[in-house]
């Protein structure tokens, strides 16, 4: 089996997986409590957050523990709009965001707020005087992904952060699912106030999250109760799992530059390949996360594609699985300028440091003979 | 770690080994994302919807109407937030003893320009049919009473509450927080007439960060958590489908074993209140042994400081608790206590809570009620 939909979800690292078996059988614990089991488990729990804190360079007080991305971003977004509402009722993001953006923005726009959705050019890329004026007196965020999840092209933050130097009210919220261990992301240098990791996209479990909330920074709690994370995200502490993320986040930033390498390196392969295919387009720009190629057959379905490949023993992704707005469909590829039926043909890769080199010439193998049968559809 | 007895259940469970091993085996064969169109992802949304008929049936549920949440908190905010949003009406009844992660949602709706009425509870830590009857009023929307305490362990009349609000006014939504029931009572959703109830896995044995919330078919609910289409639209995010699985295999041993636990709770119950007797601790019970969970006991030591005795117990490597485990940083005053005795009464600052659970022997009540009477002793000599 070939697995390059690792941004859809990766297959948890052994070690992290017996980090997650040993904390359930050795500490089981409820952090609250107040005998020794309770404070073992506090004092792991506090570890883990220490730990993460320090690779990603801020403070271990802005480490939240969540339930994964989509949590997250809902948080961020929603946590705001209740702390901030008396000061202005409107958010700015883009057309391309994930889901978990999207949806908990049109939910505000339906108890009165006003979202701006900046539109994204060829690149993927919002434009930088649009955003400036959208900012508006009342406008209390601006929520931009770092990397986007179909096609990995990447939103100008550092520019982005300078425009809001001189907004310092406003929350500027960066969903960084797809970006950890791939772009940098200076959360101390920069302008963010929140920015949002799902584990299960980094090789640890299904179900952990943490986020980056900057010191100072007011957010409503989305699920609130017995005061745990600080009152920030409440209910019984998954210490098991948030050990075992802290471990799979050490693992991923451990040898970033030479996986990174590994990663570009596999990609332009995968790239150069497809530049001999008359009919592959490939839709990731060219500045694009190291792990993600968006590309299509012209005129071939990407389900038929997806499904090609899988009787083969390789799993890719169609890229539009959950992205729809209001029944108008959204989808990034068609944002940045291609066509509906271009849009219908793409398929994502997604690899991760559990792929190899050898995989992606036993891709291209394979992939020689679904191309051959596939591009002869009219 | 091993020689450490555990007598802390209605705070956390320890995993089961077995719950332990699915997991395990899920994360290393079964890590596709369920919304996947592959075969991978087909495999996992097989082993979602299997859990989904599993817990629906321990609570005689239809499937369609679970929704696979992050835990007990996240249930309660979704049911308590959510599920009063479009209704006309801004009144609200509840007991004054529920968990904070049913009254800080209810706090916010205050906040909000709802009218909540926190029924106070009789001396067994219980509210009647009849309060909730004279409590009921035309613009009553929502009815939140939990299933069973998790500090003192009463139980509700959770059924009699279900068939009146169903009587009286079918259109009132009638949410319970079942967190620490489930498992050990007997839960019939339909028979109860029950439109809302909050599970989570981590109190019977299953993992952290896992829960499920019942929502009848009668009732609309809108989602809190939102952003891709997973669980109907109703709690978006990936599915943590490990946690999923052992979360069922939970639920299946439960289900094997309930009777048999329940009963051998009870027995340790009884047990450790005659052997207290035996030895001349001087104690009542909070709420009473009648009409309460089988594995919490609450006790009220008189002229112990909890704080002090948890010490000790501690030290002798007994974990027990003073109340619920959930007022992290916060040790103020048990609110259920309170409402249980009044403001100021001591029994709020000398209780423990000891709650039963798997794993559990004789021979640990025994050494228990051993080290609280040694204890009891000590700090009873120290303080004259
Ligand atoms: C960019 C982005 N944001 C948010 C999410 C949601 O994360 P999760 O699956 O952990 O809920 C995902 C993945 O699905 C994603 O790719
Ligand atoms: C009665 C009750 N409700 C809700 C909860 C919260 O559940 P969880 O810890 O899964 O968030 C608990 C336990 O902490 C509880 O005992």
């Amino acid at each position: 089996m070939i697995y390059f939909d690792n941004s859809a979800t990766t297959r948890t690292e052994a070690s992290v997986l017996d980090t997650y078996r040993a904390v359930n059988e050795q500490y089981f614990g409820n952090p609250s409590s107040l005998h020794q089991l309770g404070e073992r488990s506090r004092q792991l729990l506090d570890q883990s957050r220490k730990q993460i804190a320090e690779l990603m360079g801020v403070n271990k007080e802005e480490i939240v523990f969540t339930s994964g991305g989509t949590e997250g971003d809902n948080f961020a977004i929603k946590g705001t709009a209740m702390a901030k509402k008396g000061y202005g009722r409107h958010m700015i993001t883009s057309i391309t965001e994930h889901p978990a953006v999207l949806k908990s923005m049109e939910q505000l726009e339906s108890i009165g707020w006003d979202v701006t959705y900046l539109s994204v050019d060829k690149k993927g890329k919002i434009n930088l005087n649009e955003l400036k004026t959208a900012i508006r007196k009342d406008t209390v965020l601006v929520s931009l992904m770092a990397v986007n999840n179909e096609t990995g092209s990447l939103q100008p933050l550092k520019e982005v952060s300078e425009v809001l130097e001189d907004h310092p009210s406003i929350h500027f919220h960066v969903d960084a699912v797809q970006a950890l261990g791939k772009v940098d992301l200076d959360l101390n240098e920069s302008r963010i106030d929140m920015a949002v990791f799902s584990g299960h996209k980094f090789h640890a479990p299904k179900g952990t999250g943490f986020m980056y909330v900057r010191k100072g920074r007011k957010l409503s709690p989305l699920l609130s109760g017995g005061g745990q994370e600080s009152g920030l995200r409440n209910g019984t502490e998954n210490v098991p799992g948030n050990v075992a993320l802290a471990k799979a986040l050490r693992l991923l930033l451990k040898n970033k530059k030479a996986t990174n390498d590994r990663l570009s390196s596999m990609k332009q392969s995968l790239l150069n390949y497809f530049s001999e295919l008359e009919k592959v387009t490939v839709f990731s720009p060219e500045e694009s996360a190291p792990h993600i190629i968006s590309f299509g057959i012209k005129n071939s379905r990407g389900e038929v594609l997806v499904h090609a490949l899988e009787k083969e023993g390789i799993y890719i992704s169609t890229t539009s699985a959950c992205s729809s707005r209001k029944n108008k469909s959204v989808h990034s590829i068609k944002e940045m300028g291609h066509s509906k039926e271009q849009a219908a043909s793409a398929v994502r890769i997604s690899l991760s440091n559990m792929n190899t080199k050898d995989e992606v010439e036993i891709f291209k193998k394979t992939f020689n003979k679904v191309y051959e049968r596939l591009k002869a559809i009219e | 770690m091993s020689e450490t007895i555990y007598l802390d259940h209605a705070a956390t469970t320890p995993m089961h080994p077995e719950v332990i091993e699915v997991m395990y085996e899920t994360m290393k064969k079964h890590f596709g994302n369920a919304s996947s169109i592959h075969q991978l992802g087909r495999e996992s949304r097989g082993i979602i919807e299997e859990a989904r008929r599993t817990f629906a049936e321990s609570i005689h549920a239809r499937s369609q109407e679970i929704i696979i949440t992050s835990g007990g908190t996240e249930s309660d905010n979704i049911a308590i937030l959510k599920s009063v949003e479009k209704l006309k009406g801004n009144h609200i009844i509840t007991t004054a003893i529920e968990h904070p992660a049913v009254l800080e949602p209810l706090k916010y709706l205050s906040e909000q320009g709802y009218d909540i009425t926190y029924l106070p509870v009789n001396e067994k830590g219980q509210v009647t049919l009849e309060q909730i009857k004279n409590a009921v009023r035309q613009e009553t929307v929502l009815v939140s009473i939990m299933y069973g305490n998790n500090e003192i362990g009463s139980l509700m009349p959770i059924q009699e509450i279900g068939q009146y609000l169903k009587e009286v006014d079918p259109k009132i939504i009638f949410h319970t927080d079942a967190v620490q029931a489930y498992g050990t009572e007997d839960i019939d959703v339909k028979a109860s007439e029950i439109d809302l109830l909050s599970v989570s896995a981590h109190k019977i044995n299953g993992p952290k960060g896992i829960g499920f919330l019942y929502k009848s078919d009668n009732i609309t609910l809108n989602p809190l958590i939102r952003g891709g289409e997973q669980e109907k639209n109703m709690r978006a995010g990936t599915e943590n489908l490990p946690a999923i699985a052992g979360f069922k295999k939970a639920v299946e041993l439960r289900k094997d074993n309930k009777e048999e636990l329940k009963a051998t709770n009870l027995y340790f119950k009884k047990l450790l209140l005659s052997k207290l007797k035996e030895n001349h601790v001087d104690f009542s019970i909070n709420g009473s042994i009648e009409g309460s969970l089988a594995h919490i006991i609450s006790l009220h030591l008189t002229g112990v400081p909890s704080s002090k005795l948890l010490i000790h117990l501690d030290l002798a490597n007994i974990a027990v608790s003073t109340g619920s485990a959930c007022s992290a940083g916060t040790v103020g005053p048990s609110h259920v206590l309170t409402a249980l005795h009044g403001e100021d009464d001591p029994a709020i600052g000398e209780t423990l809570r000891i709650s039963f659970g798997i794993g559990v022997k004789e021979e640990d009540i025994m050494k228990t009620v051993d080290k609280i009477k040694q204890a009891v002793v000590f700090l009873k000599n120290k303080k004259v």
